[in-house]
Parts: structure tokens; sequence; C-alpha cells
């Protein structure tokens, strides 16, 4: 496995780690269809919360933030109708994004944004 | 994190502002700048710059949605003038600048290194913001002596973003650049020109200061080299000086067209001289995104010379049809309305055919030719002008009595004032602005002194309207004389400075 790949799973697992601290419950991970992947699927209450995860080394390239694309919020919500097609989910539904900057020596940092768009 | 910002400026439809509100709001969001209001692509790309010049000056910019809207929201805005004040508003947002006082216009373009840079029109924008009932405006370093040429508004210079910041409040202690220079004012060609190097030709002089007094529309026919281009560019020399309120007007003008600024207000009166390859657009105006103002509406208060006249195609001649009749100009664009001031003196020059030589003997162009060249002219535009003078060839030894540009502009203002007493109450300042039937019926003239005119009519020699305008050229000429009204004399000169010129 390539480096990038590894690190792209650490911070899917701290963010994995974030979210259920902030108190939501994980319903899958890397959920994969022809269309693509979702990070993080997960329910926040009633709401079911579709997650987009993004880590990086470092800001000197950019927050990580900056990486998430309208294109690839879009291709987000294309993915949650699948998956809603797929599965049973009565109430409302969310896509947020995490960002996981993780130096590698020093405190990783998990930012959340709710309700991206 | 949640911020909101505000910040003046304004934005230009030809010389007329409107005071433009840029507000700011940051909040928590991915990265995205949206920048709303109708900007152009100019105003677009201002992110790129407001966020550089923020990070220059040791800030980080706002990383979350960013919105930025430009109010009133349905008006175009065209221009880089707005970087700064959208810069600041960021800075608001951020609270690094102390809120908006309501009173300060900003406007300038930011580098990316953070320094501001001088904007064409800073003098008409400076001018809006006065108007906008603004009381300060803070523009880059190297604008401020063209913004303090607009009264009634205090003006404070910034060489950087971090500067103006500072300025405006916030707690920055910036370090001291190099302000951006603005470019060195080009000198006026025509400034010192004087009559007296003109030569013989004391027909053609006289028409020139005839033209002066009376705001007379002037052509000039004669072959070439016989000194009609040098005539021409000794006109504004004779002309009244301009009124602060029109040497503004004219600064704006320029100012506009992207000229250098001047640090001092010019009150020599502009001359314009396109050439006659000059399109329409580079005429009356025009461009996409920002208008700018054309040849026609830098001349206002001054001299619009078109040299070879008759080689000016028809459609842009007939362009100069609206300035002339209404003294302004208007174009429509898809981005907006602008209207600029076209209120010039013409003044044209042309060949007696496209050879030059007819009226000399050598003269090789069939009649048919020579008509089409000249009917090119004819119609609504030399339906306005006035004086129709023959301007020939110098021969050695032509005599020395000259009249400098001194004497002549010392003659023109006593005329200038004879006729503005005369016209006082009228909307008009001049005689050659004078339309006929108002001249026909408030000062009628006794009709021994028409009668060479009316006989001229009957000959075929001269049209109706011809009429007019030789009885507007002899009241100028009576005004230059100093004498309440005019002469048969002034009547017969008239007619003859007419002479040798076709229809």
């Amino acid at each position: 496995m390539r480096a990038k790949d590894e690190l792209g799973l650490d911070g899917e697992a701290a963010a994995s780690v974030h979210l259920e601290r902030a108190g939501m419950r994980i319903v899958d991970r890397r959920w994969r269809c022809p269309h693509g992947e979702v990070d993080i699927i997960a329910l926040d209450g009633e709401t079911l919360v579709f997650v987009e995860v993004k880590t990086r080394r470092g800001t000197e390239f950019g927050h990580p933030f900056e990486a998430i694309t309208p294109e690839k919020v879009r291709r987000l919500r294309t993915l949650a109708g699948v998956w809603l097609g797929e599965h049973r989910h009565r109430g409302p539904i969310r896509m947020d994004a995490v960002a996981v900057i993780a130096p590698r020596s020093g405190r990783w940092r998990v930012e959340h944004l709710r309700g991206i768009e | 994190m949640s911020g909101f910002g505000r910040a003046a400026c304004v934005a230009l439809q030809g010389l007329a502002g409107v005071g433009v509100q840029i507000e700011v709001h940051a909040s928590s969001g991915l990265p995205r700048v949206h920048i709303v209001g109708l900007p152009d692509r100019a105003v677009q790309q201002a992110q790129h710059r407001t966020w550089s010049a923020i990070a220059r000056a040791g800030l980080t910019p706002p990383h979350g949605k960013t919105v930025i809207n430009l109010t009133p929201a349905s008006l175009p805005k065209a221009g880089t003038h707005f970087d700064l004040a959208m810069g600041v508003a960021v800075l608001r947002a951020m609270r690094v600048v102390p809120p908006d006082d309501g009173e300060t216009a900003l406007l300038g373009e930011l580098g990316l290194d953070g320094r501001l840079r001088p904007v064409a029109g800073t003098l008409p924008l400076a001018r809006a913001a006065a108007e906008a009932g603004m009381t300060r405006v803070v523009v880059p370093t190297a604008s401020v002596d063209e913004a303090s040429l607009v009264a009634g508004i205090r003006v404070l210079g910034a060489p950087s973003l971090a500067h103006a910041a500072a300025l405006l409040g916030a707690d920055l202690d910036p370090e001291p650049v190099e302000p951006v220079p603005a470019a060195a004012p080009v000198p006026r060609a025509h400034a010192d020109l004087d009559l007296a190097d003109v030569v013989g030709n004391r027909d053609a002089v006289e028409a020139l200061e005839i033209a002066a007094a009376g705001s007379h529309h002037l052509l000039m026919v004669g072959p070439p080299g016989a000194g009609k281009t040098m005539l021409a560019m000794r006109l504004p020399g004779i002309l009244p000086a301009l009124t602060e309120q029109e040497a503004l007007e004219v600064a704006s003008l320029r100012s506009l067209a992207g000229e250098p600024p001047p640090s001092t207000l010019d009150v020599l009166p502009p001359f314009e001289h396109p050439h006659h390859s000059a399109t329409a657009v580079s005429l009356v105006g025009g461009g996409s995104g920002t208008i700018r103002p054309g040849a026609a509406a830098r001349a206002t208060h001054g001299v619009l010379f078109l040299d070879e006249a008759p080689e000016f195609p028809r459609t842009v001649l007939d362009m100069l049809r609206q300035p002339l009749e209404s003294g302004t100009i208007t174009i429509h664009r898809a981005a907006g309305v602008a209207t600029f001031p076209a209120r010039f003196q013409l003044l044209l020059a042309a060949n007696p055919c496209p050879c030059g030589l007819f009226g000399s003997g050598e003269c090789t162009c069939p009649p048919q030719q020579r008509r089409r060249y000249f009917s090119r002219l004819s119609g609504p535009l030399l339906d306005r002008v006035d004086l129709q003078v023959r301007v020939d060839r110098v021969l050695p030894g032509a005599d020395g009595a000259r009249r400098s540009s001194a004497e002549a502009a010392a003659r023109v203002a006593e005329a200038r004032a004879r006729a503005e007493r005369r016209l006082e109450g009228t909307e008009w300042r001049a005689m050659g602005h004078v339309p006929g039937p108002w001249l026909r019926r408030n000062l009628p003239l006794g009709r021994e002194l028409l009668l060479p005119l009316e006989q001229a009519v009957e000959r075929g020699a001269l049209t109706m309207r011809g009429l007019d305008r030789a009885v507007r050229v002899a009241w100028t000429m009576a005004d230059l004389d100093g004498v309440d009204a005019p002469s048969r004399t002034h009547i017969g000169r008239a007619l003859a400075l007419r002479k040798g010129i076709p229809a």
C-alpha cells in the first residue's frame, strides 16, 4: 500500500474517533459503489450524515478543506442518493467534511464542518 | 468563526457615479469565496489580489466560506478600483479594522505584494464619492494630487493595504513601502503654439478668430501644405481658458480614458485629432466592461479636429450628429448605459478633391470623383458648420502682418463677453450655438442688410441654411469689431469667406 493511501486510512480512522466522541454513531466506512466511495456514513441522532474526510501532512499546500471542491461535494450528494436507494433510512440527511492535519511529529488536528454545500 | 464587514466605494457610469457598499460575510464552511452583485471579470479576480495582499500584510485571510456582496446588487460593477474597499471590508470582517464610519470611500487596485496601484478615473471617482456624501476618500499615494482636485472631500493617501488599514484605525504597524508611482504626465502638444507663426492666409486666420469668438464649427478646404493643420492646432490657444468646472470635467474625462493624472487643473481647452482610420468606438467611446470616453467626449469644452475629413467613413462621421445636436454622447452596452458630455467645437479640414490640387489648375481628378469625394461631408454634418473657408498655399514673400495668439485671445474674450451679454437669459453662450429661427425672430436685421445674402440665395449660390450661417458669422464679426450689430461689411465678409467652397 502506498504511503498516501495509508495516510488516508489513518486520517479516516482519526475522523471516526472524532465523530464518535462528538456523539455520532458510525454506520459504515469506505462504502463503495460504481459511482465512487463515501469515506464515512454516520448517524447524528436522527440525521444520516455522509462524511468526506481529507487528510494532509500539513497546511503548506493549503488547508485540507480547500481540496474539497464543489465537484466533490456534488459527487458526495450523488453517492448519498445511491446509498439511500439501497438502504432504508427515514429522516433527514446531511453532508459533512472532516479535515485531518497529520504532521509527522506533533499532535494531529481534526476539524469538523457540519452541513457543507 | 463568523464576521461581517462593510466598506464604501463608488461605481461609474460614464462620468456620473453611484455609491457602492461592499459587504463581506465570513463564516465557517468549505473555503470558498463568492462575489455577488454583478461583478465583471476584473472584480471577480479581485479576490485573488485581495487575499494575497492580506497575506502580505502579515495576516491570515479568512479560510472558511466568504461571501462578498457589492450593493446595489443590480448595478453592474466593472474595474479594479474596488480592490481596496474589498480588502478593507474583509479586514473588517476579520475584526482587524474598526467598523465603517459610513463617510469614507476607498479607491484603488491592489497588487499581489499588497501595494496600492493608481487606477484610471480616480478624479471622477473621487468626485462621485464627494457627491455621494462621503467626507473622506482613501486613494493610492500617487493619486493624492489627482483626487485633491475635487473640492469638499478630504483625501488620504496610502501606499499599501496595510497602511490603509492603519489609517482606518487598525492596530497595525506596517513597514514603510515604496509607493507605486503614477505614469508621467504627457505634455500637451498644442500648449505653446502661437498664431504668430502663421504666415499669410489672412482669411484663414480671421476665420479661426471668428470661430473662436463665436464657437462656430469651421471647415477649412485647401490643398496639402496650405497650413490647415498648423492653423487648427492654434485654435485652443486663442479660445477662452476653461472655467474651473469645465477644467474638472475635462480632467475627469481624461482620467477615465486612462491618461496619466495631472497634478494641477489644465485650463487649456482640449484638442483631439483622431486619425481618419478611427473607428466609431474610438470616436464616440465604448469598450467592453468599463465604457471609456472616445475622442469626441475628450474634446468636450475644446476642439475636435478631423483632418482629411472626407476620408473618414461616413458611418463614423454620422456618429457625431448626436453630440452636435445634444452636447452629450450616450453609449449603450450590455454592461449598462454611459452618458458623457460632448460639447466640442468641430474643426474640419479637407482637400478640395482627392488629388488636392483643385483650384490651382493642376488638378487631374475627374469632376464626378471630385463631387463624390466632397459629398461624404455634406448633409447633416456640414449643415452645422457655420464657417467654411478656403485656405490656399502661401507664396514666398507673403505679407508679414501677423497677430499673436495672445492678441487674438484678448479679442476673442472681448467678443465672447459681448455675445454673452446679448444672449443673457438664453441657454446659449456663443453666437455659434444660436439656432437660425431664434436669431431671425429676436435679432432681426434690416432688409437692405440682408439683400446681398438674399440675392445669393436667388442666384443659387447660397441655401437658406447657408444664409442663417452667414448671419450668425456676421454677428460674431460685429462682436469682434466691438459694434452692436453687423454692418454691410460684415455681411459681405461673411459671404466672401465662403467663396471657393462647393455646395
